[in-house]
């Protein structure tokens, strides 16, 4: 066995650890922590795959903003501690069909070498071979600079949207 | 030499350091429980209610203004990394992009939104 | 690499006006409360400065921002439609956000951010920056349905537009996803090119158009994605109801156009029987349930949805090239007058609005004719042309639009299209019988920009009826060089 091949059991391991904690969790607050521990995980995956900027976002901001907005939804609410009664009768049955089917997907993709017919090749074939990062950043200053731009507005108009509306006026009831 | 090592020895280190603190406190330490002492520390104060509390949803919006600049550096990461690479206009790029979110924190900040009340 | 002249030139009214919306942010929080009338001045001042750039720019064909975004002679049409909608809508907004005690800076900031993500969606040629374009107009809209809070209405609405607003953003996204699984780009041109190659996956490139066409379906609120539109149109700020009732729509079927028109005439023969059923489900629907409504804002929402059934008319024959583009002039055309109508119509509900959602029951109009005879005439201005009638720019936008589409072979759409417009009278000139021969005492607000705003559009409705031909030769020229 190869390091990597140890490496990746370990991970997986612990990436299905970390889920199964996450479902199985009666207090939401733990199975967020759970989630954190999975997207880290799988960062980590991403690592090995050779895609820093994937797993950097995927820590940043998975792992940590969306994390954090799921903790501060599940305080505000005061629901970390679920009731034990099913609300939706029909979610098990279906959840259960839908991972079948998932499941079923995967393996034909695994067995088939996963090769679309179409052969579409990703843009730009040298981000695999040399360095990624450099090739994305390439890209994204160059041919991307308008959505890099527009996005920072669109980052600003959001922000601006927030606190219009969660800021109270002076002197306005709650 | 695989460059990884070095965020491997990080980990590690990172990790001794706590377990090390920790475990030496809990072998040297002498340990004399009583009920006084393993009640929960408030301040002197004895504990009211639960520990688990709903939030002012006032506080939410630190959560979502962090996001917003959770995602910039999200962006700015091939920025940073790769400057060199890129030469002086995508400097200026990054600049502008850097700009028009500084807008947006002088704007939360003169709203007031930063103050923890 | 390094942009050129050019490059700046293409997107000189976008980059204009966000800068302008950014520093007029800042610049809000130095105004003192109780005197935002100069926030409003200074957006409708950027609005009016972007219109003359835009203006400027008639008859210049150029792309930039490596093939990102484009400057045509649509583009340059659709913003200068959108522009003015803009002013219109600050025009309306002014008077009446300080009526009804929501008055803030930021009412204006966000309306310039939203125009500006519609006039970035008109210059769109590649996928991602529609998906970009179509997010920054929205999330104004959304604050903005939202505005009156705590008003619970005002609340849901937001809520609503923004839930639903999120899902159709998603399959537009999802649809993209597929499309550039299909082609290997995002590209406008780059699609149609890869759609000619016969390695390219027909069915998921048709799957990913469709999802296309759902998402822009919700954001033009057309039948059956329509379900927010009473809701939100009701609940939100009429002010907003207005603006956003044309300037979405407005921005929708452009993106709709330049996507459909450019990147997939391959699928033309499939979307065009979607379409078809589209636009006669949204003219029916959309009319029928209007009929029953007793609320203005309600009623003016179902007459939204029709009038979304009628522009998607003008998509249906946008495979046939003898037709394509008389039948796209006369959409754009249609765009404007009911943009004009829309606008103010909205006036007239807003100058009988008072506080607390009162004053907005059609009853509420009784005795209008009497009272206040000028109001009245323009609400019978608009009332005509929003069924058709002459004298009005609505009568001619719905014959050239039926002139087009009868001739690209559709009669049977334009003969739903004619009857839907009969059944829509009975619900438009119910509100003129009840201004005129029903007694009542409407009281109204009186205020300068307000009653310009309607007296002009109005007149504009009128008078660009009898002269039509110039605005369809403006039209026609626009679209010419679009294929």
């Amino acid at each position: 066995m190869t390091p990597n091949l140890i490496l990746f059991l370990i991970l997986a391991l612990v990436a299905v650890a970390t889920a199964l904690g996450m479902l199985f969790s009666k207090n939401a607050v733990y199975s967020a922590l759970f989630l954190v521990l999975n997207f880290v995980t799988v960062a980590v995956f991403y690592l090995l795959l050779g895609a820093p900027f994937i797993a950097m976002a995927q820590i940043t901001v998975y792992a940590g903003a969306i994390m954090v907005l799921f903790l501060f939804v599940i305080m505000l609410l005061g629901a970390e501690r679920l009731p034990d009664t099913h609300v939706l009768p029909w979610q098990k049955p279906l959840a259960t069909v839908l991972t079948v089917i998932l499941a079923l997907e995967s393996t034909y993709l695994l067995w088939t070498k996963a090769r679309p017919s179409g052969a579409v090749l990703p843009p730009g074939a040298e981000v695999n071979t040399v360095d990624n990062l450099r090739a994305m950043a390439m890209t994204l200053f160059n041919d991307y600079l308008l959505p890099f731009e527009v996005t920072s507005v669109l980052l600003l108009v959001a922000m601006v949207g927030v606190i219009v509306l969660v800021r109270r006026e002076k002197g306005q009831k709650s | 030499m695989n460059p990884w090592i070095f965020v491997g020895l990080f980990f590690v280190v990172g990790l001794l350091i706590p377990v090390g603190a920790i475990g030496i406190a809990w072998l040297l330490g002498p340990k004399k429980p009583n009920p006084i002492k393993q009640s929960v520390y408030e301040c002197g104060i004895e504990t009211v209610g639960e520990s688990w509390v709903q939030f002012k949803a006032q506080y939410y919006i630190f959560a979502l203004v962090f996001l917003v600049f959770d995602v910039e550096t999200v962006f700015l990461f091939p920025w940073a990394v790769k400057l060199g690479a890129l030469g002086l206009f995508a400097v200026i790029e990054g600049i502008i992009f850097i700009l028009i979110l500084v807008a947006g924190l002088v704007y939360t900040w003169r709203k007031g939104m930063l103050e923890w009340a | 690499m390094n942009l050129t002249s050019q490059d700046y030139q293409v997107l000189a009214p976008y980059i204009l006006l966000t800068a302008w919306a950014c520093v007029l942010l800042l610049v809000d929080l130095f105004i003192p409360k109780e005197r935002k009338s100069v926030t409003a001045l200074l957006a409708a001042l950027g609005l009016a400065v972007t219109l003359g750039v835009t203006l400027s720019q008639v008859g210049i064909e150029q792309v930039g921002f490596f093939n990102m975004a484009a400057l045509d002679g649509f583009s340059t049409f659709v913003n200068a439609l959108l522009l003015v909608s803009g002013i219109l809508g600050i025009a309306l907004a002014h008077g009446y956000v300080k009526r009804m005690g929501i008055e803030r800076g930021e009412y204006y900031t966000l309306l310039l951010f939203s125009v500006s993500g519609m006039m970035l969606m008109a210059q769109a040629t590649d996928l991602i920056i529609v998906f970009i374009a179509l997010e920054l107009l929205s999330i104004p809209l959304y604050v903005l349905a939202a505005f009156a809070r705590p008003q619970l209405s005002s609340e849901e609405a937001g809520m609503k537009y923004f839930l639903l607003g999120a899902f159709a953003t998603g399959f537009v996204v999802y649809g993209t996803a597929l499309v550039f699984g299909a082609t290997g780009t995002t590209s406008l041109a780059g699609i149609v090119a890869a759609a000619a190659s016969p390695s390219t996956s027909t069915l998921l490139l048709t799957i990913g158009a469709a999802l296309v066409l759902v998402g822009f379906g919700f954001k033009v609120a057309a039948v059956p994605f329509h379900m927010w539109t009473p809701d939100v149109y009701q609940g939100a700020p009429t002010a907003v109801t207005a603006f956003m009732a044309s300037g979405a729509k407005i921005a929708g079927f452009a993106a709709l156009l330049r996507v459909f028109a450019t990147a997939f005439p391959a699928l033309a023969v499939d979307m065009t029987a979607v379409l078809w059923a589209l636009a006669a489900l949204t003219m029916i629907v959309g009319n029928v349930i209007a009929i029953s409504q007793t609320d203005i804002k309600r009623m003016l929402a179902y007459s939204s949805i029709a009038h979304a059934g009628y522009i998607l008319m003008a998509f249906v024959p946008y495979g046939n090239p003898a037709v394509r583009d008389v039948s796209i002039a006369a959409g754009l055309f249609y765009l404007v007058a009911y943009a004009f109508t829309n606008f103010g119509a909205w006036g007239v509900v807003i100058a009988l609005e008072k506080k607390e959602e009162k004053g907005l029951a059609i009853a509420d109009y009784a005795g209008l004719g009497r009272k206040h005879p000028l109001l009245a005439a323009a609400m019978t201005v608009f009332m005509l042309s929003l069924v058709g009638l002459p004298p009005t720019l609505g009568l001619v936008g719905k014959v050239y639009l039926f002139r087009a589409v009868i001739a690209g072979g559709f009669t049977g759409l334009a003969i739903i299209g004619v009857l839907t417009s009969l059944i829509s009278a009975y619900y438009y000139l119910r509100v003129v019988v009840t201004m005129y021969m029903k007694e009542g005492e409407p009281e109204t607000v009186r205020e300068t920009w307000l009653s310009l705003t309607t007296a002009l559009t109005a007149i504009v409705t009128v008078v660009f009826s009898l002269l039509p031909q110039s605005l369809f030769e403006w039209a026609s020229t626009a679209v010419l060089k679009l294929f």
